[in-house]
């Protein structure tokens, strides 16, 4: 009975979860097509509903009705396993992310380890799709993006590294308690930087988006999808950088914390303020999508390897010397 | 105890699974909904309208293949730091100076990476 009761409980909290994130999802989307619309001069999507507000909503009923194609040659299975799996990950790492002290659904005390590991797994839908198609273009895009993301997930792991030295906790709250003082964005302000790039390479996003530039791969691994599977796709990637905004908020932006500690901020409930910060980063990466001209591939490995990855581990070694030095570090 | 300690993992388990049931009625929603009339050319792999030559599996660059190693490599240095960097107020100087012995080995492998061209796209 105990169990069941549990299980019940703990199933309302998920769904209390992912309704916000897809619904917050399909509003990103509009809010990204909006944004990269106004910054062209165009209008963008304005007709479905007040300002075209549902206009993602529109999308998705119309993918409901979209024929299935399953290309002759392609591995079946692997196939439709593919979108599942890129979507089912990119919410399940929504699982640890603390939207207050006591609001989570999942309060593991390896919070970061398992975004860490979770967010490295959504490889394996692209390569997965990409394998299975059985076509040039998505095979090409696959292992481009392969290749892509793992290169930017060795630095995001250093940069993770230093915030950790400065915490001394794997767990997220802990995480952003110890940003009561200070965010991490001002001592460690390179790594975030850093961080935020890293994050737009990570999910494929412009202007690192030579997976699918449209111009060399038509639409990269995803060539050969159509219907809801498409959209599982598309899904998943817009989840995935919704995580990416939520991430840089808890490591460096103080999470739910409010800037000032003075009255009419600290009045604003503490999850609107996480809300606010993730926002305010997609902002960014919208921006970045409009006005940023796609990179090279050559050009996108040298930043990641030759840059990147050196710069991050000098940083790593430089902040744990301080800290050592000091005698700042958490025991 | 134990089973404080499991419960939030129990949490993911059931998030998994309703992540996946998610997906999977999307697709059956589709599939309910949809047309299906198949014909040959609309399930040939799609290349510009043009007729498929070759296997689409066809021989790629070998630097994919080194960027995984390095990653492999790279990426177990990562999971060596993380515990490192939690306990390093406990583990004091040695613990320091251990970690920064096992950063030199690695940043001579990468150097020699780096001067061998391993990570020259040109």
């Amino acid at each position: 009975m105990d169990i069941i009761n549990i299980i019940f409980y703990d199933t309302l909290k998920i769904f209390a979860l992912i309704t916000p994130v897809l619904i917050t999802v399909a509003l990103i989307v509009w809010l990204d097509r909006r944004v990269w619309g106004l910054v062209q001069l165009r209008r963008g999507p304005n007709v479905v509903g007040p300002f075209g507000l549902f206009q993602s909503l529109a999308d998705a009923l119309k993918f409901i009705f979209k024929e299935v194609i399953i290309p002759a040659g392609a591995n079946k299975i692997i196939f439709i396993l593919a979108p599942i799996v890129t979507m089912s990950l990119a919410l399940l790492a929504w699982a640890v992310i603390p939207f207050s002290e006591t609001l989570f659904v999942s309060n593991i005390n390896v919070g970061i380890l398992y975004l860490f590991a979770v967010s490295s797994l959504g490889v394996y839908g692209i390569i997965m799709a990409g394998w299975a198609s059985n076509s040039k273009y998505p095979f090409l895009g696959a292992l481009r993006s392969a290749a892509q993301m793992v290169s930017y997930e060795v630095s995001i792991g250093f940069i993770i590294v230093t915030v950790l030295l400065c915490v001394g906790s794997l767990n997220l709250v802990d995480i952003v308690l110890a940003q009561k003082n200070v965010w991490f964005a001002i001592p460690l302000f390179p790594m975030f930087v850093i961080f935020f790039i890293s994050s737009l390479a990570e999910t494929n996003r412009p202007p690192f988006d030579l997976p699918e530039a449209e111009a060399e791969l038509v639409a990269g691994y995803q060539t050969e999808y159509s219907g809801m599977m498409y959209a599982l796709f598309w899904l998943g990637e817009y989840a995935n950088i919704l995580l990416m905004c939520a991430m840089g908020s808890i490591l460096f932006l103080g999470g739910w914390l409010s800037p000032i500690n003075i009255a009419p901020f600290n009045l604003i409930p503490e999850p609107i303020w996480l809300i606010i910060k993730i926002l305010f980063l997609f902002l960014i990466f919208a921006l970045i999508k409009a006005i940023v001209p796609r990179y090279r591939y050559d050009q996108l490995m040298r930043l990641g390897w030759k840059v990147f990855l050196p710069v991050s581990l000098v940083w790593v070694i430089l902040t744990s010397g301080f800290l050592l030095y000091f005698d700042l570090l958490p025991t | 105890m134990l089973y404080d300690f499991l419960k939030d993992y129990a949490t993911i388990l059931i998030f998994l699974f309703i992540s996946i049931g998610i997906g999977v009625g999307f697709i059956f929603l589709n599939l309910l909904f949809s047309p299906n009339n198949p014909d040959s050319e609309k399930l040939s792999a799609y290349e510009c309208g043009f007729e498929a030559f070759g296997d689409a599996r066809m021989k790629f660059d070998v630097r994919f293949y080194l960027v995984a190693i390095l990653f492999i490599i790279f990426d177990l240095e990562v999971a060596f730091l993380f515990p490192w960097a939690v306990s390093l107020g406990n583990i004091g100087l040695l613990g320091f100076w251990s970690m920064m012995f096992f950063l030199l080995i690695l940043t001579v492998g990468f150097v020699y990476e780096w001067k061998k061209g391993a990570l020259d796209w040109e």
